[in-house]
């Protein structure tokens, strides 16, 4: 009897199980594999070099800017825009007229392509006739060079990033403000709680399990979204918005060397496998599910 | 019964002869062949034409013509093709794909194809400055096809407006800086109105730094691919040269400056002057609200731009038959009649002397002069970079120009740690 019924528990798993195996698991296995040989050149397979792709891997200057990169583009761009869409979320929340219509408005960044979107603000911040620019020079300010500057390509991709991520982040928000408990507030109200005293004791903790969800999603992303590059800087200038999965684009499709890319994706793998131990691991401990 | 063998033996005849009639249906040659569209317009149309008139000269060839997205989309594509079961037989790919196409052992050379005079003298009508890109050790891997150069486009009320003569564009550096800063127009506060002029960083800024080097008299690379001369002084002067408008000159903005909306720019008269690729002429004949010119671009010590676009290639996974028919189909597209059409539709240059010859082309070009001038610039032209692993080395030089443009490294820094790098690339290619 039981064994029949690890039987089915394993014919019902295994479809699932198969099309990971095929898309993910041993696509894994094999860019682990390739990490380890030389790039095959005219269809013949390269030799197996041990480890020393890794070990150009910690010469290579752009693999460490972009490192350090996406690990500033992680850091501002996830609590931004978890920031910003909890504040939306309680916003749209809020008893207030024509409040479908402005929901709808914070949503419209996810709904669009992110290469629509790259376009759009490629326009919005080129100089000379791009808005942003426009509208500084009308108020007095002075125009800067958005993307062409070193400095300020960067945090140009993250200010539209953030744009983009927290509309879709405030439908979690929303939906878990939703379902709350109401007679928590009121208890609150009764005990003549302020707003920020309710929001910190009521509405944060009850909001924990959505932060964390969210928060995975947001830092996969920061590592794995990088279609606006194509469009804004390709990684310009001279690397100053460059990030690793673009990089990892450029070694593979553009400089055919598909061994160094399967290494640097080695890399990314391991990164993001030590961030979800993390979260998992650690994070989920100390949140408080009802 | 006797009777009936006639028809019996008619029927198996018929039968048999239909199975023949079939089987030399099926002995016509089926050629597959990926092209990519850079610029705008009907172009996927414009070249199903010339397939169907190939198919109709030719009806014992198939082709099947497969759009392939961008350069960098159609050489993966192609190559991706190559490797899976169902490879093309000839592909329009990136020029300066030759060397890598060769390390792939992927393409064989047009020599081995050109057998009669007539061959011959069809592989010798091309302009020989768009041949260089298809050139490598001694022998033809490429044959042009949808090719342009980088031109300048001027404003012409904007000259007049600041005193210059708008029939007279700058010919060398010196008037370039002398007109841009006439061209520079700034308001009471100092703040700029109108740029003088502007040159793309971004996207490929090694092709638009390829143009100030001719123009210095110097090139980037040997026809090999195997050597660099990034940091030889007259391109360390070009370079300085490109920060010095920005910086020094203050005729150009500084920092880089985006190649996809510079066009946008110079509509809205935001700059007087921009250098940008022939294929935008259209684009700009259509847009342009004000009188606007082309010229040559300026020479230092000489005229000069890279060439650039896209390049015909035969595959070696191909059988004899497959070969001679893709040679067939190479040479109809490229034959005068084909070329001067599709320059037309295109805007893209027609590759060789005979195309600009006909009476379509001649017609057009005397009713819109603008599109000879890529045609008069290709006796200055020089070959676009391209080596081995021509994705790195062109990064190298990328990230090595817009370090300096932005103010990050000097010239001569910027120039000599990019040739070190890419020496150390392409030595095992010597």
């Amino acid at each position: 009897m039981n064994r029949t019924r690890q039987l089915h528990a394993w014919l019902l798993l295994l479809p699932a199980l198969a099309m990971l195996a095929a898309f993910t698991h041993i696509p894994v296995i094999s860019t682990l594999f390739n990490s380890f040989y030389e790039s095959p050149i005219a269809g013949k397979p390269g030799q197996f070099i041990g480890a020393d792709n890794f070990r150009f891997v910690l010469d290579d200057d752009i693999f460490w800017k972009v490192l350090w990169n996406n690990f500033w583009y992680a850091l501002i761009t996830v609590p931004a825009s978890i920031a910003l869409s909890l504040i939306m979320a309680i916003w749209v929340n809020s008893r207030l007229s024509g409040r479908a219509i402005i929901r709808l408005a914070y949503f419209t960044p996810t709904v669009l392509p992110m290469i629509a979107v790259a376009n759009i603000w490629l326009f919005f911040y080129t100089p000379e006739i791009g808005l942003i620019n426009n509208l500084l020079e009308a108020l007095g300010f002075e125009g800067q060079n958005w993307l062409g500057d070193p400095d300020l390509a960067l945090p140009s991709l993250m200010v539209m990033t953030i744009w983009k991520e927290a509309g879709f982040f405030m439908i979690f928000y929303l939906a878990a403000l939703q379902s709350m408990d109401t007679s928590l507030y009121e208890a609150a109200a009764i005990e003549n709680a302020g707003r920020w005293q309710t929001f910190k004791r009521i509405t944060w903790p009850l909001l924990m399990p959505t932060t964390l969800f969210i928060l995975i999603n947001a830092l996969i992303n920061a590592f794995k979204l990088v279609d606006h590059l194509f469009i804004l800087t390709k990684g310009g200038p001279n690397n100053a918005s460059n990030l690793l999965l673009y990089y990892i684009y450029e070694n593979a499709f553009s400089f055919f060397d598909t061994a160094y890319a399967a290494t640097l994706t080695s890399i990314l793998l391991f990164i993001l496998a030590l961030l979800a131990w993390f979260q998992f691991g650690f994070l989920d401990k100390k949140v408080h599910y009802r | 019964m006797l009777r009936k063998l006639p028809s019996l033996g008619r029927a198996v005849g018929l039968s048999l002869a239909t199975i023949g009639f079939s089987s030399a249906l099926m002995a016509k040659t089926e050629l597959t062949m990926y092209y990519p569209v850079a610029v705008g317009g009907p172009i996927t149309k414009v070249v199903d034409n010339m397939i169907v008139g190939f198919e109709k000269k030719n009806p014992d060839i198939d082709v099947t013509a497969i759009y392939a997205g961008n350069y960098n989309d159609a050489r993966i594509k192609a190559l991706a093709a190559l490797s899976s079961g169902k490879p093309a037989q000839l592909s329009v790919m990136f020029s300066i794909d030759v060397h890598e196409l060769m390390d792939q052992d992927a393409i064989i050379p047009f020599d081995e194809l050109v057998k009669t005079p007539e061959d011959k003298q069809w592989l010798n009508s091309f302009y020989p400055t768009l041949m260089q890109n298809g050139k490598a050790q001694g022998k033809t891997w490429g044959i042009p096809f949808q090719r342009s150069t980088i031109v300048m486009y001027y404003n012409k009320d904007a000259f007049r407006a600041a005193g210059l003569d708008p029939e007279n564009p700058p010919k060398n550096w010196d008037e370039l800086v002398t007109a841009g800063k006439k061209l520079t127009v700034r308001n009471s506060s100092g703040k700029v109105q109108q740029w003088g002029a502007m040159i793309p960083s971004t996207g490929y800024p090694y092709w638009m730094f390829s143009a100030l080097t001719k123009q210095n008299g110097a090139v980037l690379m040997n026809q090999d691919g195997t050597e660099t001369y990034f940091n030889k002084p007259a391109v360390v002067e070009a370079l300085s040269f490109w920060k010095d408008l920005g910086s020094k000159h203050r005729i150009m903005p500084d920092g880089t400056i985006e190649w996809g909306t510079l066009r946008q720019n110079f509509l809205e008269q935001k700059t007087a002057i921009m250098w940008h690729s022939t294929g935008n002429l259209t684009t700009v004949k259509k847009k342009a609200k004000f009188d606007f010119g082309v010229a040559m671009l300026p020479a230092q010590k000489e005229f000069g731009s890279p060439t650039g676009g896209g390049n015909f290639y035969i595959f070696k996974k191909s059988s004899a038959e497959e070969k001679a028919a893709s040679f067939k189909l190479v040479q109809y597209m490229t034959a005068p009649k084909q070329a001067a059409a599709w320059s037309e539709a295109t805007g893209y240059m027609g590759v060789s002397e005979q195309a600009y010859q006909t009476k379509a082309l001649s017609r057009y070009v005397d009713n819109f002069p603008p599109a000879a001038v890529a045609k008069d610039q290709l006796k200055y032209a020089t070959a676009e970079l391209s080596t081995h692993q021509a994705g790195r080395v062109r990064k190298l030089l990328d990230d090595a120009i817009q370090s300096v443009l932005t103010g990050e490294q000097g010239a001569e820094q910027a120039l000599s740690s990019a040739q070190k790098q890419s020496d150390r690339i392409l030595r095992r290619y010597r």
